[in-house]
C-alpha cells in the first residue's frame, strides 16, 4: 500500500513541475493567498494558505527570474500591504525573520562545524545592549539608581546612528565570539556545550545585575525607551496615498515603524542567507565540514582547525549581533528576561528540527516554530479558554470544560514543546526534517559514510 | 555477628568519613585563611572605613565574626552539592554523558518529598507528632523523594538516552536537553493541575529551625539550625552508602567493569543494561533525596528549582574530577564554601558594587576555568578530550 502512494505522490509532484504548471500554481497560490488573508486578517487557515504560497515560489520549478521577481514582489509590496492591513502579521513575518537569522548563525556554529553552543542568546543580548544603552538616555544615568520613569535628559545618540550601529553589533559580537571561543581551542564536544552554557547564563547575569557600580543595564528592569530610526521624510505620506484605498484605513506611525523593521530585517535575513549560502560550499565551509566529521584528519589535511572554528564562533555571533540591535530598536525595550537559556535552546530547536546544517531546513524550522510560538499556541490558548466558559461536555468520559484548570495554557509550555520535539527529533530524525544535502548523501549511505547514529553504513 | 562483621568491609565505611572530614576541614580552612588573608590586606581600605562607620567594627573583626556561620552554611551546602554531582559524575562515568535532566531529577524528588510532607500535614498527623515522628515523617519524605527520582531516572533513560547509546555525545546531549526541558513543564503542568500553584513550601513540622549552640567565643554564641544538621547527617550517610555500594559489593563492581569496558563486562557476564539502569536509579534517587534536603533547607520550591543547583553540582562534579566519586564530594564542599563565602563577604568586600547576587555566576565562572585549564578536575580521572 505504502509504494503505490509514495508513487502516486511523486507522479503528483512531477505533474507540478512540468511545463508551465508550476508558474500557474504558484502565481494562482499567491493571488489566493493574498486574497484570504485580506478578506479575513485573523484567520490562521488563511495566513498558512499565504506561507504556502510564499514558499511554493521556492520549491516549483521556475525559471530563476521569475522566481527572484515573484519573491521580491511578495516580500516588497503584498507583505507589507497585508501588514498595514493587520499589524499581527507583519510582527509575526518579523519575528520569523529574526528567528531566522538567529538559527541560520547557530546553524554555522552547530552544524556546519559541529560545535555545540548553548549561550548564543548571549550574543544576541550583546548586539540588544550595544544598541539600547547608546541609543537611550542610559549614558547620561550611568551614576543614578534604577529608574523607570521617563527622564527629561537627552538621548545620547542621534536615532539614524542606529544604521551604524548594526554594523558595530556584527563587529562586537564577533569580538566576543572570538573571546567565547578560546576555550574551543583546548575542550571539544560536550564539555564546550557546557562552557557556552556558562557563558550564556554569565552574560545575562552581568545584564541583570550591571546597574551597579555603574548603571550600565538598568538591571532586571530593563532598558526603555531605545531610540527607533527616523522615519525618512514624506515616505508615511506617500505610503498612505498610494496604499490606504488597498488597506482600507490611515496607516499610523507604528505601523508605518511595524513595516520599516520588517524590511531591514528582511534585509538581513537576505544578506545572511547569501553569506550563509556562500560559506557553506567554499572552502571554509568544506573546511568546517571536515572539522565537523573527523577533526583529526581534518588537521591532517592541513586544515587549520583551532582558527576555523574560532571563525564559526565569531560568523554565528555577528548574525545575533546585527539582530539584536535590529530587536533592539524594534522593541524600544531590552531587558534580561529576553536571553534566557530556554530561548537559546529554543533556536537549537529551530536548526534541528528544520535539519542541522540545511539552511532551507533552519529557515524552515524557524518559521514552524515561530509560528507554533505566537500563533498555533495561542489560537489553543484561545480556544481552550473559550470552551471553559461554555457548558460544553467531552462525550464519552463526561469531563465539563469549565472545570479545566486555568493553568493549562498551551502558550506556557514552550519548554515542554522544544523538549518533546528534541527528543523525538534525536531519537527519530537526527538530520531533521529538511536534511543538509551533504547529510543526505552521508545517510543513504556512501562507501566510507558514518551516519549520525554513528553506525557506519 | 562475626560473619556479619567479616562480610562487611569496615574500611569501605571508615575510609570515605575519613575523606570527607579531610574535605570539610580542608575546604574550611582554606577558606576561611584566603579570607582572612583578604581582610587583612583590606585594612585601611573604603570598605574597611565604610564598616567602621556604619557598624563600628573592623573589616577584620567583622570577618572573624561571620566566619564560624558562613562556614557552617557551607558545608551544608556543599553536602547538598556533592549529592547532586555524585548523580552526575556516576552516569558520567558509566556512559560518558552528561546526564542534563539530573537536575529535573532532583527537582522531581524535592517535590514530591515536600507533596507527600503537606499530605501527611493536612492529614493533621504532624501537627501533634513527637520529635522522633517529625524525623520519622521527615525520613518518609526522603524515601518517597528517592523513590520517584530513582524510579524518572530510569525511566528517561529508558526513554530517551538508550535508543541514542551509539549516536555521538552531542546527539545524547540534545536528548537530554530536551528531556530536561520537558520535565521542568511537566512538574509545572502536574503542580499546576493539582495544586494550582507554581510555588510549594515545605510545612513547618518537628524542631527543625530550633537551632543548636555549637560553643561560645567570649560573648557570642555559635549556632547551628537543627535542619542544617540534618541536611549534612542525611547526606554523609548517603555518601557513604553509596560508596560502600560501589566498592565493595557485587553489584558495585559491576557498575564498575561496565564503566571500565561494556563490551568485555558483557562477556563476563554482567547484564550491561541492567547496570546501566541501576546506576540511573542510584544516582536519581541520590538526586531525590538532596532534593527533599534541599527543601528543608531552603522551604520554598518551584518547578525550575533544578537549574541552578543542578549546574552546580555538575560544576562541582568537575572540579572534582567527573567520572570520580570522591572528586564529586570534594568538588561539592569546594563549591558549596566558595559559594557561601561569596555570597557572604562578596557586597562587603566591594562596598556594594558586587552583592551576594554574582554568587551563583561564581560558579560558571569557576565551571569554565576548569574546564578550560584544568579539564581533569582536582582529583582528575576521566579525560575530557573526547568528542
Amino acid at each position: 500500500m505504502k509504494e503505490p502512494l509514495r508513487s502516486r505522490y511523486q507522479h503528483f509532484l512531477a505533474l507540478l513541475d512540468r511545463g508551465r504548471t508550476p508558474y500557474f500554481v504558484s502565481i494562482g497560490l499567491i493571488v489566493l493567498g493574498f486574497t484570504l488573508v485580506y478578506l479575513s486578517p485573523r484567520s490562521i487557515p488563511a495566513f498558512l494558505v499565504f506561507v504556502v504560497a510564499a514558499s511554493s515560489i521556492y520549491w516549483l520549478k521556475l525559471n530563476r527570474a521569475v522566481q527572484l521577481g515573484l519573491a521580491v514582489f511578495l516580500a516588497v509590496v503584498l507583505v507589507p500591504i497585508l501588514g498595514a492591513r493587520n499589524v499581527f502579521y507583519l510582527e509575526v513575518i518579523f519575528q520569523i525573520a529574526v528567528f531566522s537569522a538567529l538559527a541560520l548563525g547557530l546553524n554555522i556554529v552547530v552544524g556546519f562545524s559541529g560545535l555545540l553552543n548553548f549561550g548564543y542568546m548571549a550574543f544576541y543580548a550583546v548586539g540588544a545592549y550595544l544598541w539600547a544603552f547608546f541609543g537611550s538616555q542610559q549614558p547620561y544615568l550611568l551614576h543614578s539608581t534604577v529608574t523607570t520613569k521617563a527622564l527629561n535628559t537627552p538621548f545620547f545618540l542621534a536615532p539614524d546612528y542606529f544604521y551604524l550601529f548594526i554594523f558595530l553589533g556584527v563587529i562586537v559580537a564577533a569580538i566576543l565570539g572570538l573571546i567565547l571561543g578560546l576555550p574551543v581551542l583546548r575542550v571539544r564536544g560536550d564539555y564546550l556545550a557546557v562552557i557556552t552554557l556558562a557563558f550564556g547564563e554569565i552574560v545575562r547575569q552581568l545584564a541583570n545585575n550591571l546597574d551597579k557600580p555603574l548603571n550600565f543595564t538598568n538591571g532586571p528592569q530593563g532598558i526603555t525607551p531605545i531610540q527607533r530610526p527616523t522615519m525618512p521624510e514624506g515616505v508615511l505620506k506617500l505610503f498612505n496615498q498610494v496604499i490606504q484605498p488597498v488597506v482600507g484605513h490611515r496607516v499610523t506611525d507604528n505601523q508605518a515603524y511595524n513595516i520599516l523593521f520588517y524590511l531591514i530585517a528582511l534585509l538581513v535575513v537576505v544578506a545572511v542567507i547569501v553569506i550563509t549560502y556562500r560559506l557553506d560550499d567554499s572552502k571554509v565551509g568544506r573546511a568546517w565540514t571536515a572539522i565537523r566529521e573527523d577533526e583529526l584528519s581534518a588537521g591532517a589535511m592541513g586544515i587549520n582547525a583551532n582558527k576555523l572554528k574560532l571563525g564559526a564562533f565569531a560568523v554565528g555571533a555577528s548574525f545575533a549581533g546585527a539582530m539584536g540591535v535590529l530587536f533592539a530598536a524594534s522593541r524600544t525595550f531590552v531587558s534580561p528576561e529576553t536571553f534566557t537559556f530556554l530561548q537559546s535552546v529554543g533556536v537549537l530547536t529551530m536548526v534541528i528540527l528544520g535539519g542541522i546544517g540545511s539552511i532551507t531546513g533552519v529557515v524552515v524550522g524557524a518559521t514552524v516554530v515561530t509560528l507554533l510560538n505566537i500563533q498555533v499556541l495561542q489560537s489553543v490558548s484561545l480556544y481552550l479558554s473559550q470552551l471553559r466558559q461554555s457548558d460544553a461536555v467531552i462525550p464519552i468520559i463526561g469531563f465539563h470544560w469549565k472545570y479545566l484548570s486555568n493553568q493549562l495554557d498551551p502558550t506556557k509550555y514552550q519548554r515542554l514543546i522544544f523538549g518533546v520535539v528534541l527528543v523525538v527529533m534525536m531519537i527519530y530524525r537526527p538530520a531533521g526534517l529538511l536534511p543538509a544535502a551533504r547529510r543526505k548523501r552521508e545517510l543513504g549511505g556512501g562507501p566510507e559514510g558514518k551516519d549520525l547514529d554513528g553506525k557506519e553504513v | 555477628m562475626r560473619h556479619f562483621m567479616g562480610s562487611v568491609n569496615v574500611r569501605q565505611i571508615v575510609l570515605p568519613l575519613g575523606q570527607m572530614a579531610i574535605f570539610v576541614t580542608g575546604a574550611g580552612v582554606l577558606c576561611s585563611a584566603i579570607m582572612l588573608i583578604l581582610a587583612i590586606l583590606f585594612r585601611g581600605s573604603g570598605a574597611d572605613q565604610v564598616l567602621r562607620a556604619t557598624q563600628g567594627v573592623g573589616i577584620l573583626a567583622y570577618t572573624l565574626d561571620s566566619l564560624p556561620q558562613v562556614l557552617i552554611d557551607g558545608v551544608t551546602i556543599g553536602f547538598v552539592y556533592a549529592a547532586i554531582a555524585l548523580g552526575y559524575t556516576m552516569v558520567y562515568g558509566v556512559l560518558q554523558f552528561i546526564n542534563f535532566a539530573h537536575s529535573e531529577i532532583f527537582a522531581i524528588g524535592a517535590f514530591c518529598g515536600v507533596e507527600s510532607l503537606i499530605a501527611l500535614n493536612g492529614l493533621g498527623v504532624m501537627a501533634k507528632a513527637s520529635a522522633m515522628g517529625s524525623f520519622l515523617y521527615l525520613g518518609l519524605a526522603l524515601l518517597i523523594g528517592m523513590a520517584a527520582s530513582g524510579g524518572m531516572a530510569v525511566l528517561v533513560e529508558r526513554v530517551a538516552y538508550r535508543p541514542l547509546r551509539s549516536s555521538p555525545t552531542l546527539i545524547a546531549l540534545i536528548s537530554a536537553i530536551g528531556v530536561s526541558f520537558a520535565l521542568q513543564d511537566i512538574i509545572r503542568l502536574v503542580e499546576s493541575m493539582t495544586s494550582g500553584q507554581f510555588y510549594r513550601v515545605i510545612p513547618t513540622f518537628g524542631n527543625f529551625d530550633e537551632r543548636i549552640n555549637l560553643f561560645r567565643i567570649g560573648a557570642k554564641v555559635i549556632d547551628i539550625q537543627v535542619k542544617s544538621v540534618v541536611v549534612i547527617l542525611a547526606a554523609v550517610v548517603m555518601l557513604v552508602a553509596l560508596n560502600y555500594l560501589v566498592g565493595s559489593t557485587k553489584v558495585g563492581k559491576a557498575i564498575r567493569a561496565v564503566a571500565q569496558d561494556k563490551n568485555t563486562a558483557a562477556l563476563m557476564g554482567i547484564n550491561v543494561n541492567a547496570m546501566i539502569s541501576l546506576t540511573f536509579l542510584v544516582g536519581g534517587a541520590l538526586g531525590g533525596a538532596a532534593g527533599v534536603l534541599y527543601a528543608l533547607k531552603f522551604t520554598r520550591i518551584d518547578p525550575f528549582v533544578g537549574f541552578m543547583p543542578g549546574i552546580k553540582a555538575f560544576a562541582a562534579a568537575v572540579l572534582g574530577g567527573i567520572g570520580n566519586l570522591t572528586g564529586a564530594l570534594l568538588g561539592g564542599m569546594v563549591l558549596g564554601m566558595i559559594e557561601s563565602f561569596a555570597g557572604a563577604y562578596l557586597g562587603t568586600y566591594t562596598m556594594g558594587a558586587f552583592g551576594a547576587e554574582y554568587k551563583d555566576m561564581v560558579a560558571f565562572l569557576i565551571l569554565i576555568l576548569v574546564i578550560v585549564f584544568r579539564p581533569n578536575g582536582l582529583l582528575g580521572e576521566q579525560v575530557s578530550q573526547k568528542a
